[in-house]
């Protein structure tokens, strides 16, 4: 299924969990902010939250900035 | 001197705030905020690059200082309450600094939206510092919507051109009594922060010229001297300016030879 990273159309396994989601790539899940569609995704409901097609994921960080 | 001041709640022995972008390394930021003694410091929140695993920006900040995220990217009142809500659902706290920019040339603040996102963020409870063109009806219009500060900017953002706004700001010390105002943006020399306090402003926010600095461990503290200056200054009350001379050592009793 589809679903958008960051802005950009990427293509996922079914049933796959924000958790697995995470550890497939090389963000680091203690740097990372996961916000999927318009709601912060803490940690600990990573690995219970199912991703579903057409969902909206932007993974951010804090950064410097004045 | 005991001259501690309220902002958002929180007592600030310091009064000059401090950003953390364009540091060369995340190690110089952390000593720039230690040898500043700042104890509030903005960050910003953004999209990561997928490909890149970096560090915590946050574990190079001291323990006990307070961190304000930024709405940097923002253009509109929308998209700033976007980035706020998504720092606290974090767990980040509540501290934001609004910045609402369509122009990417000048960078200036786009106030009208500015005012609408501190109207929301104020009534969800965030700490709400605005930054803003120097306006007085917007001033005002902040400190109804709720600001915990305003923040005028200076002159452009980085520009290191200093207090090019000072009468506007001055208009703006004089007549805003309820929150603390704080000179943001363009403040580029210790000179600079030390003129923003003279004229009476809370407390002074800088990152560009800190950051950019050769030793940007030594300008932070260079700024951090220059603020308490100013401010001993404004307290201390200056002398009047004249378009004369005013001798200072007494007009009598000269050694004259006749």
């Amino acid at each position: 299924m589809k679903i958008m990273v960051n802005g950009r159309e990427v293509e996922v396994a079914g049933g796959m969990d924000l958790g697995r989601f995470i550890n497939s790539g090389k963000v680091n899940p203690e740097r990372v902010i996961l916000v999927l569609n318009d709601g912060v995704v803490k940690s600990d409901r990573w690995t219970q939250t199912i991703l579903s097609e057409g969902d909206r994921v932007e993974l951010v960080s804090f950064v410097g900035g004045g | 001197m005991e001259d501690n001041f309220i902002l958002g709640g929180k007592e600030f022995t310091s009064r000059f705030f401090l950003g953390t972008g364009k540091f060369g390394s995340k190690e110089a930021m952390r000593q720039a905020i230690r040898s500043s003694g700042s104890q509030l410091v903005t960050v910003a929140l953004r999209r990561i690059d997928l490909e890149e695993s970096q560090e915590n920006i946050l574990s190079f900040i001291p323990e006990g200082t307070t961190v304000m995220v930024n709405t940097s990217g923002a253009r509109n009142a929308k998209e700033a309450v976007r980035i706020a809500r998504i720092a606290r659902e974090a767990g980040y706290g509540d501290w934001v600094k609004i910045e609402v920019i369509n122009d990417s040339r000048y960078l200036l603040p786009d106030n009208q939206e500015t005012i609408k996102a501190t109207q929301m963020l104020a009534a969800e409870g965030f700490t709400v510092l605005p930054y803003m063109h120097p306006d007085l009806y917007v001033a005002k219009a902040l400190v109804e919507a709720g600001a915990a500060a305003v923040m005028p900017l200076g002159s452009l953002i980085g520009s290191n051109q200093g207090l090019k706004m000072r009468t506007l700001i001055e208009v703006i010390i004089e007549e805003i009594d309820e929150v603390p105002i704080v000179v943001d943006a363009g403040i580029g020399r210790p000179s600079h922060a030390a003129e923003a306090m003279e004229i009476g402003a809370d407390a002074v926010l800088a990152n560009t010229a800190v950051a950019v600095a050769q030793d940007p461990v030594l300008m932070a503290r260079a700024f951090a001297r220059g603020v308490e200056a100013g401010r001993m200054a404004y307290i201390a009350r200056l002398g009047k300016e004249r378009a004369t001379a005013s001798a200072s050592s007494p007009l009598t009793g000269f050694l004259y030879d006749e």
